[in-house]
Order: structure tokens, then sequence, then C-alpha cells
């Protein structure tokens, strides 16, 4: 069973692929050794009390540790390492295709793409001369941190550049998984519900930033953008908008000043703000 | 589905504190779940049963300790349930605040022999 979403498919299921560098890896994922330890296990003569143990475990620790050890490396580096993460249709690749096409000479920008099958993503993005990193989760349903550790690892982005791992496209599971970036940035389109904010807050609750996406199509749906900016704010106060069309080009231009002023702050000060 | 994930992260928890203990199994297991600690508890019980098969797991009692979920408000300090993470502060409406209790997801303690 495989330890992401407990399907049937082996442990190793998980790849990861270097577009463009003719890697095809199939990184060994988790061994599942504790499945053995029954049989394993030797007591040698000893007989075994019941002991309870206080433990007081954060069940996420394994994955907030590696998260913690990537935020290290991104931070001695200086790469700005920002987790994109909406439903999948969002736009999310569209919005990141637009970004490197118009920032690649103001920033280096690497890229790591999550999705449960195809290099679909990773060959568009590919396309625009970015380096790029396909996690394939098989039936994976989120990122986690040890699978960016593995990615970045093929991708080893330079210094001081913008590092964007598009996340599955799942509004639930990946709000959890910490994958050590430095700032979270949730898409919403508005050919989806503007309650979606309330619908899954968990997600919007642990973003810096909000996209509203595919504006161009606001006269033809009923999406009320105040509407869910309001929603949004009640479950994350702090949570800043930009509303872009990243297929024709509208609103790009506040989002790429943010990354500007977030790139420059990162270097300085390790943290966004 | 993340919740199969949480509970393999629970199986992986159990059996390197087995191992660590040098013992056998985990006869009854604690844990403590927040209410706003993102788990849907019916999904959470769901993939238990198919995750801790074959496992150290596999005839642990289990109990559960449900956290209520608590905020205090950073305008008038009320302390109030929170239940949704888009709750306002009942006193001021006041959506700025700060969760005090409540997203907790930890193995509490676990019994082993």
């Amino acid at each position: 069973m495989c330890s992401t979403c407990g399907c049937n498919q082996p442990a190793d299921a998980v790849t990861i692929t270097r577009i463009g560098g003719g890697i095809h890896n199939h990184a060994p994922f988790r061994a599942l050794q504790f499945h053995l330890l029954g049989e394993e296990h030797n007591h040698n003569g000893h007989s075994h009390q019941p002991v309870t143990i206080e433990l007081e475990q954060d069940i996420l620790q394994k994955n907030n540790l590696l998260a913690q050890r990537n935020r290290g490396y991104f931070e001695a580096k200086r790469i700005l390492a920002l987790n994109l993460v909406s439903s999948p249709g969002s736009g999310k690749t569209a919005l990141l295709e637009r970004t490197i096409n118009d920032l690649k000479q103001v920033m280096p920008i690497a890229v790591i793409e999550g999705d449960q099958q195809t290099t679909h993503d990773a060959d568009r993005i590919a396309q625009t001369g970015a380096p790029v990193v396909q996690i394939n989760t098989g039936k994976g349903c989120h990122l986690d941190s040890d699978m960016v550790l593995k990615a970045v690892r093929q991708l080893d982005p330079p210094n001081d550049s913008l590092l964007m791992i598009e996340n599955v496209g799942n509004l639930v599971c990946p709000a959890l998984f910490d994958l050590g970036e430095g700032g979270r940035v949730v898409i919403i389109s508005v050919t989806e519900g503007d309650d979606k904010p309330i619908k899954y807050p968990d997600m919007f609750f642990s973003a810096n930033l909000c996209i509203i996406n595919k504006i161009d199509l606001l006269p033809y749906v009923p999406f009320d953008v105040e509407k869910a900016k309001s929603y949004a704010l009640q479950v994350n106060p702090k949570l800043r908008f930009f509303e872009v069309s990243a297929l024709h080009g509208q609103g790009m231009d506040k989002w790429y000043d943010w990354l500007k002023t977030q790139f420059a702050h990162f270097r300085d000060y390790q943290h966004i703000h | 589905m993340h919740e199969l994930s949480i509970v393999l992260g629970i199986v992986d928890i159990a059996a390197s504190t087995v191992q660590k203990a040098n013992a056998h199994t985990v006869d009854r297991i604690e844990l403590e779940i927040g209410e706003l600690a993102g788990i849907e508890t019916d999904a959470l019980l769901f993939a238990w049963d198919t995750a801790i098969k074959n496992t150290v797991l596999a005839q642990a009692k289990r109990d559960i300790h449900y956290v209520p979920g608590k905020a205090r408000c950073l305008d008038c300090g009320n302390v109030f349930d929170m239940h949704q993470l888009y709750d306002p502060c009942p006193k001021c409406n006041n959506y700025l605040n700060e969760i005090i209790q409540g997203r907790e997801l930890k193995v509490k303690a676990l019994t082993v022999s």
C-alpha cells in the first residue's frame, strides 16, 4: 500500500522526472519496514510487561522536520520558494507560464510541478526555458516535504532564485503539509463558486496571498469578487488579493510587483512580508 | 483523503516507539485531535482499519480525545469557542482572532508490551 493515500500502488510509485535533463528516476520512497516488525522482533527470552509511554508527539512531525530542512536549504541559498495551491483547473500552470516569460530576465525562476500523472504541466513549463522537475504522486492527493526534498536535489535551483512549487490541484489535502516554502499562494478562478474560501477554509487560513484568476470571464459568470474576498478575509484577515487573467495578462503587473518585493525582502531577511 | 496519510504517520510513530522500547506490540493508543486541525474524524476512522493491518497497531485499543476549538479575539481579548476557522468573536464580531486551542494533532500516549 502506498504511504501517501493508502491505495494499492507500491511504495515507490511516486516518480520525479527532470524535464529536458534526460533523467527519469524512480526515487525509492519511505520503505514500509514497520509492516515486518512483528515477525522480525527477537525476544531473547525477556518478557514484555505493558508500559505506557507519554509521547505527546505531533503526527505531522516527520513532514514538518523535513519541511524545516528544506526551509534551511532555501534560506542558505536565498531561494524564495512559493507553494501554489488551488483546485484543479484554476490556472496555476497558465499563471506560471506567463509569470516566467515576463520575469525570467529579472530573476531566475525554477519550477517543481506536482500532479498525479503525466508530465504535461512540466512540459509546458519547459517551453519557457525554466528548469523544471515533475513529481508524479501516483494516487497521492498532495505533495509532502519528502517529495520536495528529492525534487529539489534533482532540480538544484541556483542561489538567489525564485522556486515555484505547483502543488497537486486539490483545495483540501495540501493545506496540512508544510513543504518548507517561504510563502503560500492560493489561486481561485471566477468559474468556481465565490464561497470557496469558507467551503475550504484550511487552505485560505494557511495562505499568504490569494490570486483570483480568469477575471476576463467575469461578465459571463455569477462570481462576486467582493463576496469571495470577504469570505476569505473571515478565514484569514491578513490575506492579500490580486485579480488577474493569466491568459490575457490583466492585473499581472501587481502580482509581479509583489513577487519582486518579496524576492528582494527574502534575500535580506529570509522571510516574506 | 489526507486522513490516510495521517493514519500512516501514526503507524510510523507507533512502530518506532515500539522498536525503541524493545517491545512487541501496541495495546493502547491515545490520540489528541483538535476541532480545527483540518481532520475529518469519519475519514480518519474509515482509513484506520485498512492502514493498521499487519502493523504494531493491529490489536491496539484506540482512544481519541477531541479538543474543542478556542480563540482569543485580538481586538477585545474575549476568549470564545471556535467551531470554524471563520467564526468571528461573538462579542465584537471581529475576525482577527488567535487560535489558542483546537489545532492539536498528536499521539499523546502509547501502551506497549
